[in-house]
């Protein structure tokens, strides 16, 4: 079953569209990735799903209710985390402080167990845990802002660019540090990347985005093999 | 030297209002990122509130307190209905300019609604027994009053900043407006949290400056607002700590100054002293005295 669903969704920032009638689906479970040049408007179809665009017209359903005209913070209780370009950690506020943010609008009792395994699953956070967030390199605040938005115990996961800054070797550990929340959670993740090969790599659905409509879908595999897509859109 | 000391505790008890007024344009600042100018006249207004109450017959003590309410109600209306619809991105200057209006506003208003036709300055009953705590030290017993709500009003502060769930919205929002809405947090909420808390505060430092001369009127807050925005700038206008500290830096230095400039022969010169400090403060240091360097990573 889709967990998520975009139905003709046109949209953008004050009277420019820059999405155009976009369909897309992420089933529960999987990880889709969307790629595309920059200016493609990826970053934009998650601020759509996210209620954060000027109009949307179309229509989104997540989990089988609809969305679209949800505010941002309402889609955020619903159960969607959003890792937004550039992280969005709290950047004077502590790493702790950032974590309890996550789970802000949680009422459940497990907050401390869910810290606790924050700091398991990335040990530095642990390191620096009162530590100012901005004060940390680049890659210990994807990793804060990834651990911040497990926090909330999502359905699904958002992540805009997570490579966005890092060096080439802490995005592949991401990567796999992705995949395996994936796989063990079986968390839903729709993640939108500039490096195809390694964004394929741990997903189950490929979508290609160009110039704000969708022009490729198909299974990672698929994308992934197919030469002609790969010369034309993901450059590699 | 007695007579130093005398006008520094003097200057501690104007310090006390002015820290206070200052902390709550750091509130604002911080929450919203917005100078409220009408900061004063609000806290003008409140402490008419709280003189109505105790003309109606109400003590001192709950007369504040009633008046903190109300006052904590009406701040958080003004942002909803006043403010935030004229924010946006585009001109920061729109909010700038109502803020200016609400100032004129309830000036007006308060002369309006309290001040009979011909009416003398109105008197507000005083929170502390007058006189000195010893016949030996020249401190005023309401001095000590005054620093003793200030600490009070600081610890309360810091205990809701820090240690609740409240503060930490309202903290995450003056950090990261977008970031809040993505974890939930309702922000308009948190923005009218963060004025009803500035004009409470505001409305306990008019009652207290009221109370300090021989009777007030509706210019009580004009100067009173010029030395807080002396205090913020010379603490850093996002830091409480700052706003209080500043603020107890500016009413001693405006009492010395009233003292000694007396000696010299150039009387109303303590009006120049608090600028004198904050531009020697913005040229050495200018995020003020604990203001924040913005560290940001990319």
């Amino acid at each position: 079953m889709s967990l998520l669903e975009l139905r003709g969704v046109s949209g953008g920032y004050g009277q420019v569209n820059v999405l155009h009638s976009l369909d897309l689906e992420a089933q529960e479970g999987e990880v889709a990735v969307i790629l595309g040049a920059n200016g493609a408007g990826k970053t934009t179809t998650l601020r759509a799903i996210c209620g954060m665009l000027d109009k949307v017209d179309g229509e989104v359903f997540f989990d089988g209710s609809e969305i679209t005209k949800m505010s941002t913070q309402a889609i955020a209780r619903a159960g969607i985390a959003h890792v937004p370009q550039g992280r969005g950690t709290f950047g004077d506020l502590s790493v702790d402080e950032n974590l309890r943010l996550g789970a802000i609008s949680r009422s459940d009792g497990g907050v401390g167990a869910d810290l606790d395994r924050s700091y398991e699953m990335f040990p530095r956070l642990g390191e620096r845990r009162f530590q100012a967030a901005g004060s940390m390199s680049g890659g210990e605040q994807q990793m804060l802002a990834i651990a911040r938005a497990l926090m909330s115990r999502p359905r699904l996961l958002l992540l805009d660019e997570p490579s966005l800054g890092l060096a080439p070797l802490i995005t592949r550990d991401l990567f796999q540090q992705l995949g395996r929340i994936n796989a063990e959670e079986g968390l839903t993740m729709v993640v939108v990347e500039q490096n195809a090969s390694l964004a394929l790599d741990i997903a189950h659905h490929g979508f290609v985005l160009e110039t704000g409509t969708m022009v490729v879908t198909g299974s990672a595999e698929s994308l992934a093999a197919d030469e002609s897509v790969r010369n034309a859109y993901l450059g590699f | 030297m007695e007579l130093f000391f005398n006008q520094f505790f003097n200057g501690i008890g104007s310090g006390v209002v002015y820290a206070s007024v200052a902390l709550a344009l750091v509130i604002i600042y911080r929450t919203t990122g917005v100078l409220n100018f009408a900061q004063g006249e609000m806290a003008l207004f409140s402490t008419f509130i709280t003189w109505w109450f105790t003309d109606q017959g109400l003590g001192i003590v709950p007369a504040i307190l009633l008046s903190i309410l109300v006052s904590m109600v009406g701040g958080a209306v003004i942002e909803r209905l006043l403010i935030r619809p004229v924010e946006s991105d585009k001109s920061p200057l729109n909010v700038v300019i109502v803020t200016l209006g609400l100032f004129l506003a309830f000036n007006a208003l308060a002369q309006l609604i309290f001040i009979k036709p011909g009416a003398e300055a109105l008197q507000m009953p005083n929170l502390f027994p007058s006189g000195n705590i010893s016949s030996s030290i020249g401190i005023r017993k309401s001095t000590i009053g005054y620093a003793a709500i200030l600490v009070v009003e600081c610890v309360l502060l810091w205990l809701l900043l820090q240690k609740t769930k409240v503060g930490l919205k309202l903290r995450a929002v003056a950090s990261n407006p977008e970031s809040s809405k993505l974890v939930g947090i309702n922000t308009g909420v948190m923005l009218m949290t963060g004025w009803g808390l500035a004009a409470g505060i505001g409305a306990l430092a008019g009652s207290l400056a009221a109370m300090r001369g021989t009777g007030f009127d509706t210019s009580l807050m004009q100067q009173v607002l010029v030395y807080a925005f002396a205090a913020a700038a010379l603490g850093g206008f996002d830091s409480p700590l700052g706003a209080v500290v500043g603020g107890l830096i500016v009413g001693v230095a405006e009492s010395l100054t009233v003292q000694y400039g007396h000696y010299i022969g150039l009387d109303g010169i303590e009006l120049v002293v608090p600028f004198v400090l904050i531009l020697v403060v913005l040229l050495v240091k200018p995020n003020g005295l604990f203001g924040r360097n913005i560290v940001e990573r990319v």
